[in-house]
């Protein structure tokens, strides 16, 4: 899934300041085994509202160029998905979203 | 110059979708200072450099060897973010001059702090800062408490609010003294520009750091962070809690905008402080009549805002 650092480096090897040269590269560390509860989103009640992925403190919801069709016929341009590598699970997007299309559930690992 | 421009994010489709802030950092489940930092980048962009105090946000995004942030960013110490930040403005301005960058291309300087690194030990550098003129944008994220350390009591922690070193017992109640109030004694240095912000009202917050931005001159803001860890409540509710803080006007989203006066989040009617309070841990021990003296003070603040914008802008509690 992700790049994981194998050893330490040396200090020879650490860039002058502890400077860290690739941007963003905690994206190496995920964080989804911090999860207990696991948020699922229903594709079907989801009305695009953008709130979870506004409120999201890690971000882990994505916007992806998905469409999707309801069971009731109505058709979206895009999907909201929640990224598991990173969600830790903490429930805002459960708490916020105005629909209730977000189910927290038990994590089984 | 000194009116305020119209509003830039009006809905959610104006929010940009680059994402400037990664995940895999530290900051706890549920941290709304994640929420707080992802906005601002969308809002400052990639030509940005981020200056940050030593803090929650510090330790848990820049975990060495790995960093959250997709912009230049620098940690130096605890007290000195604003004075850093003046000198990585000062250090652009030569570089300007020089013409080793393009004196034309804006690049927007933001010290990032919390509360004990804003309004205590920070607070000098700070005020220097702001005195000499620097154009950059100072956000202070307020949990209202040295988080970071292990909830040890700061200026900017609420009266009776419990940490472990104003802790609960036979003497003490949680804290003696009242929160600091920081976007007030900054407003005294006649910046051009002092907001107060809520992660709960994201469009306001992400209006008033655009504006902080684009002001010629130092601007700061002030935005309230529920601590999931500190302030003792379901990681779920940051928001929630965020959301009541105004609804209560426990806390107040305003703005100076060059002298002009404004309550940027009207509140026609008002909750009682029992719903913010009473979801907090770190308010437990509070009986119904310390909640009542609360609810006073709160009641006299709202009279003296409405006074000062000359109409009822948060009205009455009524629930
Ligand atoms: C001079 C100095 N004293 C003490 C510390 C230890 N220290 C690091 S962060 C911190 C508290 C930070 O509190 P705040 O600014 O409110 O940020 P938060 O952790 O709450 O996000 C302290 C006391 C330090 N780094 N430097
Ligand atoms: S549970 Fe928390 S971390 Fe996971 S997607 Fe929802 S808001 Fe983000
Ligand atoms: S908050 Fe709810 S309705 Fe809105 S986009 Fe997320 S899942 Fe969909
Ligand atoms: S202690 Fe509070 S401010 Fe610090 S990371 Fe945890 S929730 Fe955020
Ligand atoms: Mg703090």
């Amino acid at each position: 899934m992700t790049l994981q650092i194998k050893r330490l480096a040396s200090w020879r090897e650490v860039p002058v300041g502890g400077a860290i040269t690739q941007p963003g590269n905690s994206v190496n560390r995920p964080t989804g085994d911090w999860r207990v509860f696991k948020p699922i989103i229903n594709q079907d009640k989801c009305v695009r509202c953008y709130l979870c992925w506004v409120y999201c403190p890690e971000p882990a919801i994505k916007i992806i160029d998905r469409p999707y069709k309801t069971s009731s016929g109505r058709e979206w341009k895009m999907t909201f998905e929640v990224d598991y590598d990173y969600c830790k699970g903490c429930g805002i997007c459960v708490e916020e979203c105005p629909v209730k299309a977000i189910d927290f559930v038990e994590e089984v690992k | 110059m000194s009116s305020s421009p119209k509003l830039h994010y009006k809905t959610v489709f104006d929010i940009p979708k680059e994402e400037l802030f990664a995940p895999g950092h530290g900051l706890c489940a549920g941290c709304t200072a994640g929420t707080i930092v992802k906005l601002l980048l969308k809002v400052a962009g990639p030509n940005t450099v981020i200056v940050n105090a030593t803090g929650c946000v510090e330790v848990s995004t820049t975990t060495f060897p790995y960093t959250s942030w997709r912009v230049p960013y620098i940690h130096v110490a605890f007290e000195n973010a604003a004075a850093v930040a003046s000198g990585i403005e000062a250090a652009l301005k030569v570089l300007k001059a020089k013409g080793l960058i393009d004196p034309n291309k804006r690049v927007n300087v933001i010290a990032l702090a919390g509360d004990g690194g804003t309004a205590d030990i920070g607070f000098q550098a700070l005020s220097g800062t702001l005195e000499r003129g620097h154009k950059l944008m100072y956000v202070m994220y307020d949990n209202e408490a040295y988080m970071n350390t292990g909830i040890q009591r700061s200026g900017a922690t609420p009266q009776y609010a419990w940490t472990t070193t104003t802790p609960v017992g036979k003497v003490l109640r949680g804290k003696i003294q009242f929160k600091k109030p920081v976007a007030e004694i900054v407003a005294a240095h006649r910046i051009p520009y002092v907001a107060t912000a809520n992660p709960a009202h994201f469009l306001d917050m992400m209006n008033k750091f655009r504006r902080g931005l684009e002001v010629e001159g130092p601007s700061f803001i002030h935005v309230l962070q529920p601590c999931t860890t500190g302030w003792r409540f379901d990681p779920r509710l940051g928001i929630k809690i965020a959301r009541l803080a105004t609804e209560t006007a426990m806390w107040i989203n305003w703005e100076l905008d060059y002298g002009e006066f404004k309550v940027t989040v009207p509140v026609p009617k008002r909750k009682h402080v029992k719903h913010y309070i009473r979801l907090q841990g770190r308010f437990n021990h509070l009986t119904d009549r310390d909640i009542e003296e609360i609810q006073k003070m709160v009641d006299s603040e709202v009279e003296r805002i409405n006074k000062v914008v000359g109409k009822e802008i948060i009205g009455p509690v009524v629930e």
